[in-house]
Parts: structure tokens; sequence; C-alpha cells
């Protein structure tokens, strides 16, 4: 039987960037796409219509949430939007992690990826 | 900015709502940071990931919201599939009427370029009637021919023929086609070629499709194969497409037509039909005004031919009565009516299905669930309905079209009914999209305006005042289109009685006819023919059951032409064209056979041969015509060439059809005929009148007309009766439809009117409890109820009863003198409506009068 994380894997990577960038903070979605950005160096950039589609999808699905605009942040707009990852998001956050490492596994046992330093 | 925002509006409108503000001021960020190139790009960018991801947030909403409808739809079952069937018939009915009336009215004909090809005739000089209205001669034919607006022009005439060398002998229908003919129709042979103007192609046929399935089993070496045309040998030159009539449908072959120098001798020698090609740029009401400078010139060259000779000039595409057209127009109105009538009744079962919602609306309303996001769904909900509904609706169209085959013309050269084709499905798509707007949308506007805490407030009793009051007119929609369509349908039955009780002037029951044209050569001598015709004839009349038998020239109502003029002594003849005198050669028992009537004198008998007197029966209105007041026993008339004696008179019979006028008769005996005689007079046509079964006589005749002359086939076998039924086919195709389509709307009104009380009654079921409780009467309340239910009625009958007034002026023409507003009909119609009402008051009102006010409170 597959948990309910492992029935929504694989992620679209769009989905598992946006996880990843909600792990260790709220973010609202400029935010967002500035880390994804940052964090693959340059080579990702999310697009606001691409990041809003699965942003839509993934508070319907429960992977996130929005929390209310926190007054104390500096200098933004105040209608922006800053969503959280809930314990299921971060479940499965961790269960794609978990996957792409197996497969990473079984490419490096093939000698298709370098081995761990 | 501006432009970005634009741009968002290709997104749901939920979604627009949800993120617009994020995404503009995203962008807005991004369009700081950038300058120049890059702010191009990151235009460029920006339209490409609108374009991709716009469908994308619409292709999300709409799987979540089918995901949902089917699990709402599944749970009302019920209601689904009576949703579904109402708009299956809605769309299915006006899917095959207007597949129809397009298919006869407007498609084209299935030649190239067919808008200009015309058909040319012989006609009154002053015009009027429709189609063909007399042959041309060839002297004719030969002089309109020479008009500079036609690109090619041909002749065509009709014959039938007797089939002999392959498997049984059969009589086939015709056309000899001068060489022109096919070539200018632009439709080319699937096999061999057409006829060229050269002398081996006078003894060439080309066949039909169906001629080469039916006969020659698809043998591509038919090509060069022998057959015998009426005993001569043809020569197989060409095979057509399938879809390929010409004139008409019942054509199974071709030959060539020639022209000898006689042949162009005589102006009045009329059996031929003029085709022809618009040359480019010529518009018809031009070649229309040449035709008619050569007509007028003609009648001036001609007087004694041609002085009332006028042509009779057509677009091939309206070769067809004009009535077919009101009747495709009227069913096309009718199907309207039902369509608006399912839309009527669709409306009403969601505004009940949104009532009883409301509360889950409203649920997700407050659970966040944007207006927007909410009419979507609804709206996604109706269409899937309707798509669901279309669907069915399309099979439901390809089993009806099937019951319209009767309203199609055989005067056109289409095949008997549409194909389903892209046209079809697109008739039915549209139909259903009107029927998706017609009641999707607008409860889903309705729900979307109501959501709020009002919804949650109101409770179960969701769903009074204004809706309540909608509702009511919906249903009056329905009860109105009822009446239209049952008052138009009983009109129509009216109409059609009174066809049908027209005297034919014969007696059809019991008789049976069938026809053994013998071809020429063959038969050129007529001795020959004479001795055939009473070999048969004695054989026949011994047959046991058979009272009396004949042979005549041609049966009433299916030979509807031979017309000629006679001579009356110290009388100025006239042209046949204005005093044509309808003639038939017959053998004795004719009249007897036929139950004609006879009035007075004797009847032609086998002593009336050529070497006695030569006689004639009349009918009555001949001598009314010629000899007012006067006995016409024993006068005499001329008659091509010939001087007869009438010696009897007989009642009249309605040669041209039961709604036509006819010309007066007369009746010449076979044997008295002249040596020149074209073979479309001869007597050819057999009618017997028997006891017992057919099938059993047709053997047997079959029999004795095999041991005359076994290559001699019959044809035409059927009742007198299916002649006489012939007439009134088309009224009754359109009264079958019309009579489903008003039975259909009147069960779907009471269906109405019953679901719309039976929710008041429910409503106001607490009132009911409080008025029982203080004492009302329960009678007095199952009277509310049942006046609830005639008030209904009584607003939907009276706009019915002027609908209907109007929609049969606009059809009287087909009323055959039934009065627009026929009273009889029309109360027997509203008396059908206020029945239905009845029935469909009458359960919620008992369960009213049956409510006691504990239930009730109960039940709250």
């Amino acid at each position: 039987m597959k948990t309910e994380a492992e029935s929504l894997l694989p992620l679209p990577p769009a989905t598992f960037h946006i996880l990843v960038a909600l792990a260790d903070e709220d973010r609202h979605g400029y935010a967002v796409i500035k880390d994804v950005e940052a964090r693959t160096g340059g080579r990702l950039k999310l697009s606001a219509g691409t990041l809003y589609r699965s942003v839509d999808r993934m508070v319907q699905q429960g992977l996130i949430r929005e929390i209310g605009s926190p007054l104390a942040r500096n200098m933004d707009d105040e209608r922006r939007r800053y969503y959280r990852i809930t314990p299921f998001g971060r479940e499965v956050a961790m269960a794609e992690a978990r996957r792409l490492t197996q497969m990473l596994d079984l490419a490096r046992a093939k000698g298709l990826a370098p081995r761990k330093a | 900015m501006r432009i970005y925002r634009l741009l968002l509006y290709l997104y749901p409108a939920s979604f627009r709502a949800e993120y617009g503000e994020e995404m503009a001021a995203i962008f807005e960020a991004e369009l700081r940071t950038t300058r120049g190139v890059a702010r191009l790009a990151l235009w460029f960018a920006v339209f490409h990931e609108v374009i991709m991801n716009a469908p994308a947030v619409h292709w999300d909403i709409l799987k979540q919201d089918l995901r949902y409808t089917v699990r709402t739809l599944n749970r009302a079952r019920g209601f689904a599939l009576t949703a579904i069937l109402v708009t299956a018939l809605g769309v299915g009915a006006n899917t095959a009427a207007f597949s129809v009336a397009d298919f006869v009215l407007l498609r084209p004909l299935p030649f190239a370029d067919p808008d200009a090809l015309v058909r040319l005739c012989e006609g009154p000089r002053e015009g009027g009637g429709w189609g063909c209205m007399n042959e041309l001669s060839p002297a004719n034919y030969r002089d309109f021919k020479a008009s500079s607006s036609f690109e090619a022009m041909g002749a065509f005439t009709w014959s039938a023929v007797n089939l002999v060398g392959i498997g049984e002998p059969r009589r086939l229908e015709s056309t000899p086609v001068t060489p022109e003919v096919l070539p200018l129709l632009g439709v080319q042979p699937v096999l061999g070629r057409v006829f060229l103007d050269r002398q081996e192609d006078r003894s060439a046929v080309v066949i039909s499709y169906g001629l080469w399935q039916s006969q020659f089993a698809s043998d591509r070496s038919v090509l060069g194969q022998t057959v015998r045309l009426n005993g001569v040998p043809h020569t197989v030159i060409g095979v057509m497409p399938p879809a390929f009539y010409f004139p008409n449908r019942e054509i199974q072959l071709w030959t060539m037509l020639t022209f000898r120098d006689e042949d162009f001798a005589d102006r009045t020698n009329n059996y031929i039909h003029g085709v022809a090609r618009l040359r480019p740029g010529v518009t018809f009401e031009q070649s229309r005004s040449e035709l008619v400078l050569i007509a007028d010139r003609l009648a001036r060259a001609y007087p004694d031919t041609n002085e009332e000779t006028g042509i009779s000039y057509f677009r091939m595409r309206d070769n067809m009565s004009p009535r077919f057209r009101l009747m495709l127009l009227a069913l096309g109105g009718a199907s309207l009516c039902l369509l608006l009538l399912t839309c009527a009744n669709l409306a009403n079962l969601l505004l009940v299905r949104a009532a009883g919602r409301e509360r889950e609306l409203a649920v997700r309303a407050a659970l966040g669930a944007g207006r927007q996001r909410l009419m979507r769904q609804l709206v996604t909900e109706s269409v899937v309905l309707t798509l669901l509904g279309g669907a069915v609706g399309l099979a439901v169209a390809a089993a009806g079209v099937p019951l319209f085959a009767s309203l199609v013309p055989n005067t056109l050269p289409i095949a008997t009914q549409p194909g389903v084709d892209l046209r079809v499905v697109a008739f039915a798509a549209m139909f259903t999209g009107l029927t998706a707007m017609g009641f999707g949308l607008f409860p889903a506007i309705r729900a979307g305006r109501r959501t709020g805490f009002d919804a949650l407030r109101e409770g179960a009793r969701a769903g009074g005042g204004a809706k309540q009051r909608l509702r009511a007119v919906l249903v009056t929609v329905e009860v109105t289109m009822s009446v239209i369509l049952l008052i138009s349908s009983g009109l129509l039955i009216r109409a059609v009685w009174r066809v049908q009780a027209i005297d034919p002037g014969f007696v059809a029951d019991s008789v049976l006819t069938l026809q053994t044209a013998l071809p020429r050569p063959k038969y050129d001598n007529p001795v020959r023919r004479g001795q055939f015709y009473e070999r048969v004839l004695a054989q026949v009349r011994a047959l046991p059951g058979v009272r009396s038998a004949a042979f005549t020239s041609g049966l009433p109502m299916v030979m509807t032409g031979i017309i000629t003029a006679v001579e009356i002594p110290g009388r100025e003849t006239k042209s046949y064209r204005t005093e044509g005198v309808s003639h038939r050669w017959v053998t004795s028992q004719y009249f007897r056979t036929m139950g004609i009537p006879f009035h007075r004198g004797r009847d032609l008998d086998d002593s009336d041969t050529a070497d006695r007197a030569w006689v004639a029966v009349i009918s009555a209105s001949f001598a009314e015509h010629y000899w007012p007041g006067q006995d016409p026993i024993g006068r005499t008339f001329g008659h091509q060439g010939s001087t007869r004696t009438v010696v009897g008179i007989v009642g009249d019979v309605r040669v041209r059809g039961l709604e036509r006028t006819s010309e007066p008769q007369m009746y010449l005996p076979a044997r008295q005929a002249p040596e020149e005689f074209p073979s479309s007079r001869d007597p050819k046509d057999l009618v017997i009148r028997h006891s017992g079964p057919d099938d059993a006589l047709v053997a047997a005749v079959r029999q004795i007309v095999r041991a005359v002359d076994p290559e001699q086939p019959i044809s035409e076998v059927r009742p007198l009766g299916d002649v006489l039924a012939r007439e009134t086919a088309t009224r009754r195709g359109q009264l079958q439809v019309l009579g489903v389509f008003a039975v259909v709307a009147i069960l779907l009104s009471a269906v109405g009117i019953y679901g719309l009380l039976a929710f008041t009654v429910a409503q106001r079921s607490q009132e009911i409890g409080v008025r029982l409780a203080l004492g009302a009467e329960p009678a007095r309340v199952g009277r509310m109820i049942l006046a609830d239910g005639m008030r209904l009625a009584v607003f939907g009958i009276v706009p019915g009863m002027l609908g209907a007034y109007l929609a049969a002026r606009g059809m009287s023409a087909l009323l055959f003198g039934v009065a627009p507003g026929d009273p009889a009909t029309f109360a027997t119609a509203v008396a059908v409506v206020l029945l239905m009402t009845l029935a469909g008051t009458l359960v919620p009102a008992l369960r009213a009068v049956r409510m006691t006010p504990m239930s009730v409170l109960r039940a709250e």
C-alpha cells in the first residue's frame, strides 16, 4: 500500500522546489522565486504563472497553506501572501527526496553518476 | 503594467481574483530590475508564460469541476437521467428536422457548381406554377438552345425499359439524354465514360451505381457487355457514382437521345426537358429574360402552335412543390417549439435542483470558494449534462431522420434522406449549445447571486418568492408550446381527414394493379399487342377469385398527363393547353374493375373493334363542359383525326390527384387506336378486382404473363389502395412527426406542472399545516392547489392559442381549407391541456388534502 504522501510522487519539479524553498521559512511568492533562482544558480527561474498555478494546486493538496501576512515583515507590500509548508508537505518533500536518492543510487551503481565523496 | 493586467484576463476569473495582485506585483518587481534588451526579453518570457500557463490553469479547474460533477450527478442519478433524456429529445428532434430541411432546401445539389444548373420546359405564357409545366418539343428546344446565356444545354426525356439478358427480366426507369447532358452536370463516371456525339454511342448505355451492384454484382468487366433494352442490344460504356441521381433517384440507366429530322416538324410534339449550365457571369434572371424574348419571337413566328407557349424555367435546386418547403418550415417551427419547451423543462429541473443545493453552495462559499468558482462549477455541470444529452440527441436524430423520408421531394436529384454527416453533428452541437445557454447559465447566474448567508438562514424553505414565480413562468411557457403543437397537429389531422374524405372517383379496395409494358420495336405491330392483351386478360379473368380485370393506358394519380384537345362540331377548337381532355385507352370491364360509377349509356366492350364505329365514353364533367344541359349520348367529336361517337357517361375521376383539379376525361376502346401510336399510350396497366390474397394472385398472373411471353417482365405491382395512400403520404409523414412532438410536449408539460405543484405543496406544508390546525377544511386546501394548477394552465393556454392561430395562418396552404381558427380543433386542444393539468395537479392536491397538522410539525 502506498502512503498518501507517496501517491503524489513523483512531484513536478516546480512543486519540489517550492517545498524546498518553504522548508526553512515562510515566504511570499516573489521570495520563493528568488530562493529557487539562487539555489539553482539561476538555472531555474519560476515564472509567476507557473508558481501560482503550482501554489494553487499545492494548497488544495494540503502541501502548503497560506498564512496571514506577518505584520512585522519589513518593507514589503501588505497585500503579499505568505505560504508555509504543512507537516504533510514536509512528509511529501521527504518522500520525494528519498525517491530521488534511490534513483541516484541506482545510477551510481551503474557508474552513471560520480560516487559519493 | 496595464498590458500585463490585460494578459491576466486569460486566466480563469477565480484564479485571477486569488493571485492576480501577487503576480502583478512580482512582474512589477522584475520590471524594475531590468533595462533595455533584458526588459524586452522579460516581456517575451511573460507572453510565453501566460500563453502556456493560462490554459493549463483552466484545464486544472475543469478537471476538478468534472470530477466534482461526476460525483454529484452520480448522487442525483434520477435528476441527471431526466435532464439528459429531456435534452436528447429537444436536440434530437431539432437536429433531425433541420438536417432534413437543410438537405432539401439549402444544401447544394451533388453536381459541379450546381448553382449554375437550370431546367427548361414549356409553360403558360403568363407564367405561374412550379417545376416543369409542359415538355418541350424538339423544334422549340432547338430554338431555345441557340440562346447565348448558356455554356451548354442538353435535352432528356423519360422512358421505362425492359432489361433482358441478366437474370429475371426487369422493368427499369431510364432517361434518354443528349450527349451534352452528363458532361454539363460535371460528374465523372466511376467506370468507363459517358456518351460522345457519335454514331456508335446510339446503342450505348450508362448505368447507375445501384444497378451495377444489383444486376452486375459490381463486376468491373461490365464495360463492353451487351444488354437488351426493350429487345434492342446496347453496350454498357459507363457506370455513374453512387450518389448520382438524374433527373431523379428512380432512374437506373441512361441511353442516348437523338433527334431525326422529322422530330423537328411538329412544334406540339412535346416530350423532352431541357437542362443547361449558365455561362459564367450570366445571372439566372438575365438568362430568363433572353428565353422569354425567344418565346415571344416563336409565338409571333408560329402563332398556330406557339401562341400560348411560354417557358417554365427554374433553377435545378427549386424543382419541388412549394408545399414541401412549407411543410419543412412548419416542422422546423414545431421542433423549435419543442426545443423551447425542453429548455423550459430543463431550466425548471435545474432551478429545483439549485434550490435543493443552496445550502450546499452556501456552505462551500462560507468555506472560501469564490462566487466565480461556484458559478463555474455549476456551468460545468450544466455543460456536462447538455453534452451527454446532445450525444444521446444525436442518436435520437439518427433514428428520427427516416421518419422524415416522405418529406424529401422525389423531384430533386438527391437521395431519400441525408446521411449523418458533419453538418448533422454541427446542428446537434448548435442545438446543444442553445439548450445549454437556455437552461444552464440562467440558474447558475441566479445561484451565483444568491450565495451568501441569507441562503443559510433561509434553511429548508429555500426557493420561495421570486424563484417560484420564475418556475411558474417556465411552466407556462411549456403549456404555451404544447398548446401550439397540439393545435397545429390537430389542424393538420383535420386537413388529412379532409383530403382522405375526397372521393377519388373510383373504389380502390380489393383492386390489384401491375404493369406489363410491351417493348417496342418488338411489339410495333398493333395486332401482336392486341393478342398479348387478349390472351393475358382472358386467362386472368378465368382465375379463381377474380371478379373483373381490364387494361388501361394509365392509372389515375400515377399517369396524370396525356392531355389532348377535342374538336366539337360547331365550336371553335382551342389548344389542349387551355381546354384539355385527359384521355385513356382501355379494354372492356375497365369501369367495373375500377369501381367508376356508370351514369348512362353503354359500357365499352370487346365488340368495339377498329372496323366498327369508333366510340368513346366520357366523364360527367366532359359532358357538362361541351354539351351543357344536353344529352351527349350519340353526339360526335373529333379526336386526333378520327371521329368518335359518345356511347356512355361515367363519373369523374381525380386523375391528377386528390388535391388538384383534373381535366375532364374520356375513355377510348384500346382496339380503336390509330396505327401510329406512341408506346406511352399502350394499355399496359392491368387492374384486377378480386377477393382473396394479393400474393397468390400476383404469382398466378406472373405465370400467365410468362406463358404468353417469357421475356416480358411485370412491374409496379401494388394494390390500387397504395396509389391512393401515396396521395396523402407526405401529409401523413409530416403529421406523424408533429404528432410525436405534440405528445412529448404534453407529457413534458404535465411533468412540469406536477413538479412545480408538488414542490409548492412541499414548500407550503408548514403554512398548510397551520391552516389545517386553525380549522381550514382539507377540501378547501385541495381546491387552492387545483386553482394554482389551473391558473398556470390558463396563463399558458391563452398565448398558446394566439401562437397556434398565427402558426396556422402561416401554413394555411397546408390546411386544405380547414380554417386556421377551427373551433373544434382549438376546443379539443384546450380540453386536452386542461385534462393534462388536472392529471398533473391531482397528486399534489391530494397530498395537501391528506396532510395533518401533526405530520407537518413533526417534519419541521
